[in-house]
């Protein structure tokens, strides 16, 4: 077995081991802490996801419900054993739904020492124009 | 037997240092943790510690910082991490609406106490993805050693 382990498989083979019944593998995600705000032409949503590499981050969108998802990857050595643990689940995962205006073919994801940044651009129609008055 | 950083300690006084914080919590006592270090849930950073043979390594889940902003010092067997996060919300903008700001920002320390066998000399510190491992060497447990009666 290699040195890389993802903790979601360690978690796994500890919890079919049945040597913890509380096994981590199957604890339920931590919803991400996020800070969403708004501008003229769309939306900005970035979300704490500390330990999700860009190949264990999964950005969905069903319908109109936007899924954040990413799993904690973690080089731990084999003989590791926890004393102290406030994170207790390797993954995240929170849903947000999005409303009309807003143009989900355009969203743009940005990945940057475990905080991703979504922007989520609203239909041009949607945005507010300034109709400019002329003098005349 | 395989255990990860992610189950809760299993050793008894955990479980009662667990239950004590429940406790006084749900009851809304302040100021009653278990440990002089510790934290109510949901401060930042939040920190596991696992231990090996060799070495005790701190996981310090601080995303969005820039590596050389992190400051960790060790001070009689105390390790110290500190550092500050700045907000991305425009603030200054009017014509931004804030929806959600759950996002820590600003100073923030947190200390571990180092088991005895710590070895200070020996601590190394990297910052991945927005978790900073700190890796404490532990000195080698003393070798029994028989005298010979002469």
């Amino acid at each position: 077995m290699s040195d890389r382990n993802e903790i979601a498989n360690k978690a796994t083979a500890e919890s079919s081991a049945g040597s913890n019944a509380s096994g981590s593998a199957n604890a339920r995600p931590v919803a991400p802490a996020v800070d969403i705000f708004e501008d003229a032409a769309g939306i900005t949503l970035l979300a704490d996801m500390p330990g999700v590499s860009r190949d264990s981050l999964d950005v969905r969108l069903d319908g109109d419900a936007l899924a954040v998802e990413g799993r904690v990857e973690l080089q731990l050595p084999e003989d590791m054993r926890a004393v102290w643990a406030e994170v207790q689940a390797p993954r995240f995962r929170r849903v947000f739904t999005l409303s009309r205006e807003l143009d989900p073919a355009r969203i743009e994801a940005n990945l940057k020492d475990g905080v991703l940044q979504l922007r989520i651009p609203k239909h041009a129609q949607a945005q507010a124009r300034r109709i400019e008055v002329r003098a005349g | 037997m395989l255990e990860t950083m992610f189950a809760r300690p299993q050793g008894l006084f955990d479980q009662l240092d667990a239950m004590q914080r429940l406790l006084s919590r749900s009851l809304g006592v302040e100021g009653s943790p278990g440990t002089i270090r510790s934290v109510a849930q949901g401060a930042f950073p939040e920190i596991n510690v696992g231990r090996t043979a060799k070495s005790l390594e701190v996981f310090v889940f601080a995303p969005g910082l820039e590596a050389s902003s992190i400051d960790v010092v060790v001070e009689r067997n105390v390790l110290k991490v500190s550092g500050s996060r700045s907000s991305a919300i425009p603030r200054n903008d009017n014509n931004v609406q804030l929806y959600a700001n759950e996002r820590p920002e600003g100073k923030f320390v947190r200390a571990v106490s180092l088991p005895d066998d710590a070895d200070t000399a020996r601590v190394e510190a990297k910052y991945k993805d927005g978790i900073l491992r700190v890796s404490v060497g532990l000195v080698e447990p003393a070798q029994p050693k028989r005298i010979a009666v002469k």
